[in-house]
């Protein structure tokens, strides 16, 4: 019954220039596909997609090369043929509902079509740049996430950045003398400390939720680097942490494509998916969820019926920092083994954008976070593709798409309706 | 703009009802005993705290507490003292000293600027990092490509950096009043992408030194530097340059702008009530747009002011940490001019004493920052100074400024 009228539902005008936008921007595509990598690329003869890494054992088990072999001009007239008919259903009628399905598998296409041009003619192994891209999207889609917790419950966190920075000093001092299994919950409980300083700060004393994690920020980089200067310098045992070995799970680890991609890692990249499946699920189809939900969008409603608002507020925010802090520990324990000054380098700024770019949805905080770390490993891989685009380039598509997003070019991101507004309980 | 007057320009509308929204308007009504209190208890506190930072990450002396507390004591307290007094010394004890202060200051009042020109109107302007780097990069260009005489090359080049920083704050500007995107969230992006975007064009020909692999431009002609204002004494060291005149000239020009211009009065009147001055009938777009534009060209001059005054090139991120001071800043100066000069020699002053504190003991310039947030942390939570030293303080210096992602 309520399924039926919400298709029936009228759609407003705006929906309607979005709709039209949207179709006029796939046809561009289309024909940006045609032109670029078709009829005037250059680039002739096959592309080789490899899809077992040389160390993966798959290989021996068939006895011969599991390849993708695609003639790269077909595949770009192909795919421009695809992006036409989309962008031709999509101004005709439109696709209501699965408007960012379709917006996703366009973006799809068009990366596919850009990478068979770049390896027209050699050959270039897709299952280590797909393993690469789930690496570099962990410290992102974990700051994403813990930015999602906090927003729900609507405090604006511009802080992850710092807990992510904060979590990793951590993890590598305590890392290098008690073991990984403490560093990781040292590094959590940072991230903790930190979220707790900005949940008092915001709530209790309600200053700007923007300065106080700009502060954080400021004074988390200031810290660390002191100390890494201070300490660390002169004493590099105390700056050498184990790094964690992947976890290959059985059978699932064996498949091809998937299993080295998404089954053969350390406990950072498991810890992601299931942190994305427990906090949507939580989110979406439990009393605590919903009452989140409730504090983040409309506070008082929720304080009314009897909502601790106030509760709801510190309890996400420092679950928010613990993830963060989490994800902190990644950079040592699943990465590289010590600190180094300002070694996050913005990813937890990239996690806001991937927050924001998802729609402050866990799954959607994912899917950004893993297309910024498929841009991220693409610009690492341009040089051996002699693609003439220069890497700074692709760095930059996570900020701009965030830009776009916010701008409502294709769709707005829509943020609880509270964030960022203290509440003021009536006494 | 709108096509009624509503008031002379600049005279207030009086009336005994809205006082304390005439002096919120002007600026003028600041209860100065509480005003200055708040900052130094702040960077008292402050101060305090990194004190305790040093003790506490003084090895050699935490391992003798146990042996020797005595000891210890007097060791940390010699660390102490001598990072504090290399502190002093290395900001006002010296022709050098206070020439360094003002060399460190000039940038930072600009930026500083910039982002309280922005608060005034309601924008958080986080962007002072990227329109920086922008305004400098373009103060580069015109500095390493033309050959001109110096009085008309170097206004030439500040020029470009100005126009350059108000391009890069123009973009939020706009999109802030077109489409309601939120400008911390533009700015904080357009920052990254400024960063980029200086990596890649230091790469190109345009700017790249000859023979040079790394990305550093080539060196400005000095025709476009800024000129040492103690050239006559005959020091090298002495760096101080035409960059301090500029950014008090500056200030005294936002002073203007925003208490004695009727576009300055739209812009607090919007910064104050965005759904009021729309009804009033002001041009909301119009001031969103300009105020950034302006705030901007303030950052982009700061640009300019760090690569024609000291660094004479441009590398990656040569902005550094003065962008994220400058919120520091504008907040501590309350987001009046004379506040931000204030706060600006202040914080120029922590940083080259910090640079000499730096290189007399082992204590890295890192603990300025930690200083600066901390200041921050206490002066936007006057509840916290209140608490610790039991006095009145008024209310705080920010009120709620943002106003959530999605307002429009």
């Amino acid at each position: 019954m309520t399924a039926a009228v919400a298709d029936l539902q009228v759609r407003t005008p705006a929906e309607k220039r979005r709709s039209r936008r949207l179709g006029i921007i796939y046809i561009v595509l289309a024909l940006f596909v045609l032109w670029a990598f078709g009829i005037g690329s250059s680039g002739e003869g096959d592309s080789t997609f490899r899809l077992v890494r040389q160390t993966d054992r798959i290989q021996d088990l068939f006895g011969w090369d599991l390849n993708l072999v695609l003639p790269a001009a077909m595949v770009a007239y192909v795919i421009a043929a695809m992006l036409g008919f989309v962008g031709a259903v999509q101004l005709t009628r439109g696709f209501k509902r699965l408007d960012h399905v379709v917006l996703s598998v366009v973006l799809i296409l068009v990366v596919f079509a850009f990478l068979t041009w770049a390896a027209a003619g050699r050959s270039f192994s897709l299952a280590g740049m797909l393993d690469e891209t789930v690496k570099r999207s962990v410290p992102i889609a974990l700051g994403a996430l813990a930015g999602v917790m906090s927003e729900r419950v609507a405090v604006v966190n511009i802080a992850i950045e710092g807990m992510l920075l904060g979590g990793a000093f951590v993890a590598a001092m305590v890392g290098s003398s008690f073991g990984s299994f403490w560093a990781i919950v040292a590094a959590m409980l940072t991230g903790v400390a930190l979220a707790w300083v900005l949940a008092v700060l915001a709530i209790r004393y309600r200053v700007d939720q923007i300065i106080v994690g700009v502060v954080i920020n400021i004074f988390v980089l200031g810290l660390t680097s002191f100390i890494t200067q201070r300490i660390l310098s002169q004493n590099p045992h105390l700056n050498r942490a184990e790094i964690l070995r992947p976890i290959k799970l059985p059978l699932l680890g064996d498949l091809p494509i998937v299993g080295p991609i998404l089954f053969e890692h350390n406990i950072f990249v498991y810890g992601m998916f299931v942190l994305v499946a427990v906090i949507t699920y939580a989110l979406f189809h439990t009393k605590w969820g919903l009452r989140s939900r409730a504090v983040g969008e409309h506070p008082k409603a929720a304080d009314t019926l009897g909502v601790n608002v106030y509760g709801y507020r510190y309890m996400n925010v420092m679950l928010g920092g613990a993830i963060a802090g989490f994800g902190g520990a990644f950079f040592i324990q699943g990465s590289v083994g010590s600190f180094d000054e300002n070694m996050t380098a913005g990813r937890g700024f990239i996690g806001l954008a991937a927050m924001i770019f998802g729609r402050w949805h866990p799954v959607g905080a994912l899917s950004a976070a893993l297309v910024f770390g498929f841009a991220d490993s693409l610009a690492g891989k341009l040089s051996i593709l002699e693609v003439p685009i220069p890497s700074e380039f692709l760095l930059m598509t996570p900020y701009i798409a965030t830009i776009v997003v916010v701008a409502g070019v294709v769709g707005r991101a829509r943020p609880p309706a509270a964030d960022g507004v203290p509440y003021i309980k009536e006494s | 703009m709108s096509d009624e007057p509503r008031h002379e320009s600049g005279t207030p509308p009086a009336g005994p009802g809205d006082r304390s929204l005439f002096k919120d308007l002007t600026g003028d009504g600041i209860d100065w005993r509480s005003a200055m209190l708040v900052p130094l208890l702040a960077l008292l506190t402050a101060m305090l705290v990194g004190v305790v930072i040093i003790a506490l990450t003084d090895i050699d002396a935490l391992r003798l507490w146990f042996k020797d507390p005595g000891a210890a004591f007097s060791e940390t307290r010699q660390t102490v003292w001598g990072a504090y007094h290399a502190l002093l010394i290395g900001s006002v004890g010296s022709m050098r000293a206070l020439s360094e202060t003002l060399t460190q200051a000039s940038p930072l009042i600009l930026a500083g600027l910039s982002v309280a020109v922005g608060f005034r109107a309601g924008l958080f302007n986080i962007g002072a990092n990227g329109q920086m780097l922008v305004g400098g990069m373009f103060a580069v260009y015109i500095g390493i490509t033309f050959d001109l005489p110096a009085p008309i090359h170097l206004p030439l080049a500040i020029l470009a950096g100005a126009i350059g920083g108000a391009l890069w704050g123009f973009i939020p500007g706009l999109l802030k009043a077109r489409t309601g995107a939120h400008e911390v969230i533009t700015t904080i992006m357009l920052n990254l992408i400024a960063l980029r975007l200086v990596d890649y064009f230091l790469k190109t020909s345009l700017f790249q030194a000859e023979g040079r692999p790394d990305p550093v431009s080539s060196d400005v002609h000095p025709s476009a530097e800024l000129p040492r204002l103690l050239g006559f004494l005959d020091r090298v060291d002495l760096r101080v340059h035409l960059g301090i005149v500029i950014a008090l000239l500056a200030a005294y020009g936002v002073y203007w702008l925003l208490f004695r211009s009727t576009i300055g009065f739209e812009y607090r009147a919007v910064g104050l009530n965005p759904q009021g001055a729309r009804y009033a009938g002001m041009n909301v777009v119009w001031l969103y747009v300009s105020v950034m534009a302006v705030a901007g060209a303030l950052a982009g001059l700061a640009g300019a002011d760090r690569i024609l005054g000291v660094l004479t090139r441009a590398s990656p991120g040569f902005s550094g940490s003065v962008g994220f001071d400058a919120i520091a800043l504008a907040l501590l100066g309350r987001s009046h001019p004379a506040g931000v000069v204030a706060a600006g020699l202040l914080f120029g002053g922590l940083r080259a004493g910090g640079q000499v504190m730096q290189v007399r003991t082992d204590i890295s310039l890192d603990l300025i920052l930690v200083i600066q947030a901390l200041v921050v942390v206490f002066i936007a939570a006057p509840a916290l100074i209140r608490a610790i030293y039991r006095v009145r303080t008024g209310e705080g210096a920010t009120e709620q400024l943002a106003k959530g992602w999605g307002s429009t």
